[in-house]
């Protein structure tokens, strides 16, 4: 019984969740989202700031500030590990990466290569009622950030003011 | 212990589902009857026997089976009748749950005319421990008609706060609603001295009894209630079956709720006359086979005796209550003394989400509820936002309590809590 628990709870979910990576909300940013799990009352607020470099355009920050559980809190904290800095196509491509992962009801063998910390939510996907406390900061950078598109470059007030 | 059902292991007998074992081979723990109860096979077998050899549509067919279907029915609003303790069959009106019965109410008196009548100045006063299902109706009772909402605070210890009952019934107030049992903090709430004040002030009393009707003796003509909602799956019948019973006068005055077949006299292109109580307010084809399994699951309630599985209920939830203070960091939310309480007990534990709390007791066998419980105002309240339930019921046994103490011990330690 405890396997079952313990491939839920893998150790680098804990400790993402104990010390979570980098949280909080900062300026600046082009779009802020709040999203909530309306079945459990989970909640994030979630800033993205794009950036253009080169004629890329680049993640150059995702904060947040969220309340929930530790499956939440700590998908969160592995999300900013894995977007932040990248190119916005190759983290849109690691968000769908993840959503398929977790959409495989157990059934995705994760790419570590590609998902990092992420691989250790292979075990969340075998539990129904979870795979959306994984997803909540997910779902929220991906709407944050189709926001920001049409904004990017100029960032709102209180980012000048940060 | 004293106060324990009397042969409550035969009285477990009688609910199959607590035979079941689960992933890992592990005995079930069924400590979420606040969420639903589980049903007693004589429930299961008059719902089947009802499909077998009785169903047909009621009030409609002209044959044997039309008539055995349609006394099947109507005998379970005789059983729904005398279990509350209603002046008048009549008075029971049969819903899909409490939710609509609620909803039945706030809409038509959106509609009501005359004394019932909402309107622009007057109140509405609820309570912040509700569930949404008694707030949500009343907001859009009270936005539709420029009406005002108020509500009952709450004191720390999880009661409602009444220092300013006379302020807030006063005379502009239409509408009083409560829950006579709250699903979150479990407080046994005041009705008939909340009651009298509203009736003082000409408002009409609305009581949630979702929670009160599984675990309390009610009598609905004593209680002080002019109307009062409850939901069948939590009182050991099955889902998609609510009651709304209310005082024949309140009833006759509020208009139609649905329309449809069943509840008119006669139809005309040009208008319709309507049905009197309780027709009026059962449009459609009812949940037949959901009703019949409520009666049966009230005469079995009925059998066991309320006043013993309230007993019951009292001796559990004090012993739960007890082995929940032996687990460090645990707050209870709500009363901490079971006679001012229900058998369900919210609490938190200091570093540990409700959600993981849940998980970990699930792997042991130990069902509870983890979330707002559809009660978030109350959650906000005292600064949460979720939190874990247990809840019991007449087959709950001082082992299980022992079991899901256990399993928080075990929680705590699993997240490395010391």
């Amino acid at each position: 019984m405890s396997t079952e628990l313990d491939a839920l709870y893998q150790e680098i979910i804990l400790d993402h969740y104990k010390n979570p990576h980098h949280q909080g909300l900062r300026d600046p940013f082009e779009a802020e989202v709040h999203h909530v799990n309306p079945t459990c009352g989970d909640e994030v607020t979630l800033r993205v700031h794009l950036a253009e470099s080169e004629g890329t355009t680049v993640v150059e920050d995702v904060s947040y500030d969220a309340v929930g559980c530790s499956i939440s809190q700590a998908s969160a904290s592995v999300l900013t590990d894995l977007v932040i800095g990248k190119p916005l196509d190759e983290a849109l491509a690691v968000h769908q990466e993840f959503l398929t992962l977790m959409q495989g009801k157990g059934t995705v063998e994760p790419d570590e290569e590609v998902l990092e910390d992420g691989i250790a939510f292979a075990g969340v996907a075998k539990f129904p009622a979870r795979v959306k406390c994984a997803l909540l900061s997910w779902m929220a950078w991906k709407d944050a950030t189709a926001r920001a598109g049409t904004t990017a470059g100029t960032p709102t007030e209180e980012a000048t003011h940060g | 212990m004293d106060g324990l059902l009397p042969e409550l292991e035969v009285v477990r007998k009688d609910f199959p589902i607590l035979e079941r074992t689960l992933a890992g081979g592990v005995p079930l723990v069924y400590l979420d009857s606040a969420n639903t109860s589980q049903k007693p096979q004589v429930v299961i077998d008059t719902m089947v026997d009802h499909l077998e050899r009785h169903n047909a549509n009621i009030a409609r067919a002209m044959h044997q089976l039309g008539a055995e279907s349609t006394e099947a029915f109507e005998n379970a609003r005789d059983t729904v009748a005398a279990f509350l303790n209603a002046p008048s069959r009549d008075e029971v009106i049969f819903t899909k749950n409490a939710s609509e019965a609620l909803n039945l109410v706030a809409n038509t008196l959106a509609w009501a005319t005359g004394d019932l009548a909402v309107g622009p100045g007057d109140e509405v006063v609820i309570t912040e421990m509700e569930h949404h299902s008694n707030i949500v109706p009343w907001q859009l009772l009270t936005e539709r008609k420029g009406a005002t909402l108020r509500w009952f605070g709450l004191t720390d210890d999880g009661h409602l706060d009444l220092t300013n009952l006379d302020e807030l019934v006063n005379e502009r107030t239409k509408v009083v609603s409560l829950t006579w049992v709250s699903n979150m903090l479990g407080t046994v709430n005041p009705v008939a001295r909340i009651a009298a004040r509203a009736h003082e002030v000409g408002a009409i009393v609305v009581v949630d009894a979702s929670q009160a009707v599984p675990q309390l003796p009610v009598d609905v003509a004593a209680s002080g209630a002019d109307l009062l909602a409850f939901t069948g799956h939590k009182c050991v019948g099955p889902t998609g079956i609510g009651v709304l019973w209310g005082r024949r006068e309140v009833l006759d005055q509020l208009p139609p709720f649905l329309g449809g077949g069943e509840m008119i006299e006669t139809v005309r292109m040009e208008g319709s006359t309507y049905a009197g109580i309780p027709h009026k307010f059962e449009a459609g084809t009812p949940p037949i086979v959901e009703a019949v399994g409520l009666g049966a699951a009230l005469e079995y309630l009925g059998h066991l005796g309320m006043d013993a599985v309230h007993a019951h209920e009292q001796a559990i939830t004090a012993y739960a209550l007890e082995g929940l203070a032996t687990v460090p960091g645990l707050t209870v939310l709500g009363p901490t003394v079971a006679a001012e309480r229900g058998g369900a007990i919210s609490f938190e534990i200091d570093g540990v989400h409700p959600h993981d709390v849940a998980q970990v007791l699930d792997s042991r066998g130990v069902a509870v509820r983890a979330g707002h419980h559809c009660a978030k105002p109350a959650h906000a309240r005292f600064g949460v936002q979720s939190s874990t339930r247990m809840s019991s019921y007449l087959y709950t046994t001082p082992g299980e309590i022992d079991a899901l103490v256990e399993a928080l011990h075990y929680t705590r330690s699993y997240f490395k809590l010391g």
